[in-house]
């Protein structure tokens, strides 16, 4: 493996695989070369997941994961740490902008069909991830202990109770430590939102790109590059993830950097969606908010959930909603991959789907007045649709030939 | 009830009450610049606030900092009874005390910019109106049977709500004021010690005192992201030109 015995590269390879590793997945990883603006998005998730990691470890050196000291700790780290008030923002406006990307990326997936055979472990890992993600994410907005994080939770939590036979109670119970959101609750939250899901993502997310780099990444155009190589075996549009991509990455990552320090710096609480003012207001469990709305994120789950009139229906719903992402790889049954070969059937849905995607998450942050319910209920139908008639219309459509090279690019 | 000619109501912003929660609220333009606006806010929260409302998460040895008041000043103007420069700003009332006076108890006013917004805590210091059934003679068109009594009556004199005519526009061929009859609008009785313009000036002054406090670091933090995007700005140059001579040699 290492030709070169006498320095102290060659002596650490022959005790642990550094080079090859490092040739595995960087220098001589081939990835097709006509990466486009979708592309950017994997690396800038693992970007926000290392922001997260980061402020978050410093955070938790002023925060006091308490029901007495939280909200004030909080403060304290706003207004009497050095830097405390960046660190934390980093933090909260990470989270959103986490959120973005992995939206974007997922996005990418959906139109590019990166989930089809033979990349469905990775589609499904990448779901892993989004669930622990969304897992994350609650418990960590529970933690400040403002009026939302409690109410929030509360709602949240409480859906667990419609469970029939007695068990949902007991679960509810369970989960929150106490008769009802407590202290206990957020010492829990902590613990978990501090050590357990970090460690569950960064290991999730190792096993994504190392089933990534098993087959190959996919490209707009889904065509499998490993089809043709070169005399040395190297695809003919396949070109060395390092030096090429990270350069290219490099871009992606200052411009997203200019938009995300936009918002951190001069819109921070992103106009109550991302910071919800009801949230600088300590938890008071005597005071219920009139208007208790989660963070932007959940929108879309949360309005699917309010769409049905039934609560345990609404339910299973929600978790319908996110369980579907799961099977995508199985609904697609299309011969070509990426929607630029696909019928016009697949290609308008696939954008109806992103718009009633978008009109669900802000519906989940308004009020269910009349014409919120009616949209809620379209569009809930809309996001169903896509995926529950997948399995027809792209078998039924007619595609487009898939040409042997990719196309545009560079 | 009897019909009164509001004299100055160009100056008194006309309510229409037609929801409990649609209540109209003025805007309140924030100006976190101007350290004058903050001193007098800050001194008008020592004067009639702090008896009864705390700033706990905030410090005075900070505020006298930001707002350029020196330690002196603010050890005899704005620090009462044994507290240490650097310590919280909270208050000497019990808890349990206030929520037997007021029925409530004052909430905290750190952050009570943030939580109710500018333009909401702006049109509530100047929303009290006259009420006899309620405990402390008044009420609130923004807050409704708020336990709060009109701390500043005397500065804005006697506010009552009642039909009154109100400025709704300009004829625009004479350029004179158009004013239409309205029910519930809240309009002056008799004025204080200051004008309708003076008091309205005071209360901005406040509110943009406890929006400076809501979050002491905002003028410092847009300041740093300018600096931080002008970096950035320039870092994307050669990395766009890294990019580009990488990539020259990609078919």
């Amino acid at each position: 493996m290492s030709k070169q015995q006498n320095t102290l590269m060659g002596w650490i390879d022959d005790r642990l695989p550094v080079t090859q590793t490092y040739e595995k997945h960087m220098s001589k990883y081939y990835a097709p070369k006509n990466f486009n603006f979708w592309y950017f998005f994997g690396v800038l998730s693992m970007m926000m997941l290392a922001n997260q990691i980061l402020t978050g470890v410093w955070l938790t050196m002023n925060f006091i994961p308490s029901a007495e000291g939280a909200f004030a700790s909080v403060e304290y780290i706003m207004r009497d740490v050095e830097w405390g008030w960046l660190i934390r923002y980093l933090h909260s406006t990470g989270a959103t902008f986490f959120f973005i990307a992995v939206y974007l990326h997922m996005m990418r997936a959906i139109l590019y069909g990166s989930y089809q055979k033979p990349r469905e472990l990775i589609w499904i890992f990448g779901m892993l991830i989004y669930l622990a993600l969304m897992a994350e994410a609650f418990m960590g907005y529970v933690l400040p202990w403002g009026q939302m994080s409690y109410w929030g939770a509360q709602v949240i939590i409480s859906l667990f109770s419609v469970i029939p036979f007695g068990i949902g109670d007991a679960l509810t119970e369970w989960i929150r430590g106490d008769f009802l959101i407590s202290g206990a609750t957020l010492n829990r939250f902590f613990a978990l939102h501090v050590v357990a899901v970090p460690l569950v993502i960064v290991m999730l997310v190792v096993l994504h790109l190392l089933a990534l780099h098993e087959v190959g990444s996919n490209n707009p155009d889904g065509v499998d590059i490993k089809k043709l190589k070169d005399e040395n075996g190297k695809p003919l549009d396949g070109i060395p993830f390092h030096p090429y991509y990270t350069v290219h990455d490099l871009v992606g990552i200052v411009v997203f950097l200019m938009i995300f320090c936009t918002v951190l710096f001069f819109f921070p609480e992103g106009n109550g969606f991302m910071l919800e003012y009801a949230n600088f207001e300590p938890a008071n469990g005597l005071k219920t908010p009139a208007h208790i709305a989660p963070v932007w994120y959940f929108g879309a789950f949360y309005a699917i959930l309010r769409a049905v009139p039934d609560k345990l229906l609404g339910v299973i719903a929600m978790a319908a909603a996110i369980a579907v992402l799961f099977v995508l790889p199985w609904l697609d049954r299309s011969p070509v991959k990426s929607w630029r070969y696909k019928g016009w059937i697949s290609k308008v849905f696939i954008v109806v789907f992103a718009v009633a995607f978008v009109e669900l998450t802000w519906l989940g942050t308004q009020p269910a007045n009349d014409l919120n319910t009616f949209l809620a209920r379209f569009c809930s139908v809309i996001y169903f649709g896509f995926f529950l008639l997948m399995p027809f219309y792209t078998r039924m459509e007619k595609t487009k030939p898939v040409p042997e090279r990719v196309t545009g690019g560079h | 009830m009897k019909k009164v000619f509001a004299l100055i109501a160009a100056f008194i912003p006309a309510f229409a009450l037609a929801s409990e929660s649609g209540v109209h609220l003025d805007k309140h333009l924030t100006d976190l610049t101007d350290t004058a606006s903050l001193q007098r806010g800050a001194q008008t929260f020592a004067n009639y606030c702090m008896g009864c409302h705390s700033l706990e998460h905030a410090r005075f040895n900070r505020v006298a900092r930001d707002l350029g008041i020196p330690e002196e000043q603010m050890k005899e103007n704005l620090i009462f009874a044994d507290k240490q420069f650097g310590e919280l700003m909270t208050i000497g009332m019990h808890k349990e005390d206030s929520k037997r006076w007021f029925g409530a108890t004052p909430p905290d006013l750190t952050l009570v910019a943030r939580v109710r917004r500018p333009d909401w805590v702006y049109t509530y210091m100047r929303s009290f109106y006259e009420d006899p059934n309620r405990p402390w003679g008044v009420n609130n068109a923004v807050f409704k049977d708020v336990g709060m009594p009109h701390v500043l009556a005397g500065l804005q004199g006697r506010q009552v709500k009642g039909t009154a005519q109100v400025a709704v526009g300009f004829d625009t061929l004479t350029g004179q004021e158009i004013t239409e009859e309205h029910e519930g609008v809240l309009y002056l009785a008799e004025e204080g010690t200051l004008s309708a313009e003076e008091y309205d000036k005071v209360v901005y002054d406040l509110v943009n005192f406890l929006v400076y406090m809501a979050e002491p670091i905002a003028v410092e933090r847009e300041r740093i992201g300018w600096w931080v995007l002008l970096f950035l700005a320039i870092f994307f140059v050669p990395v766009y030109m890294l990019n580009k001579e990488y990539w020259r040699d990609v078919k």
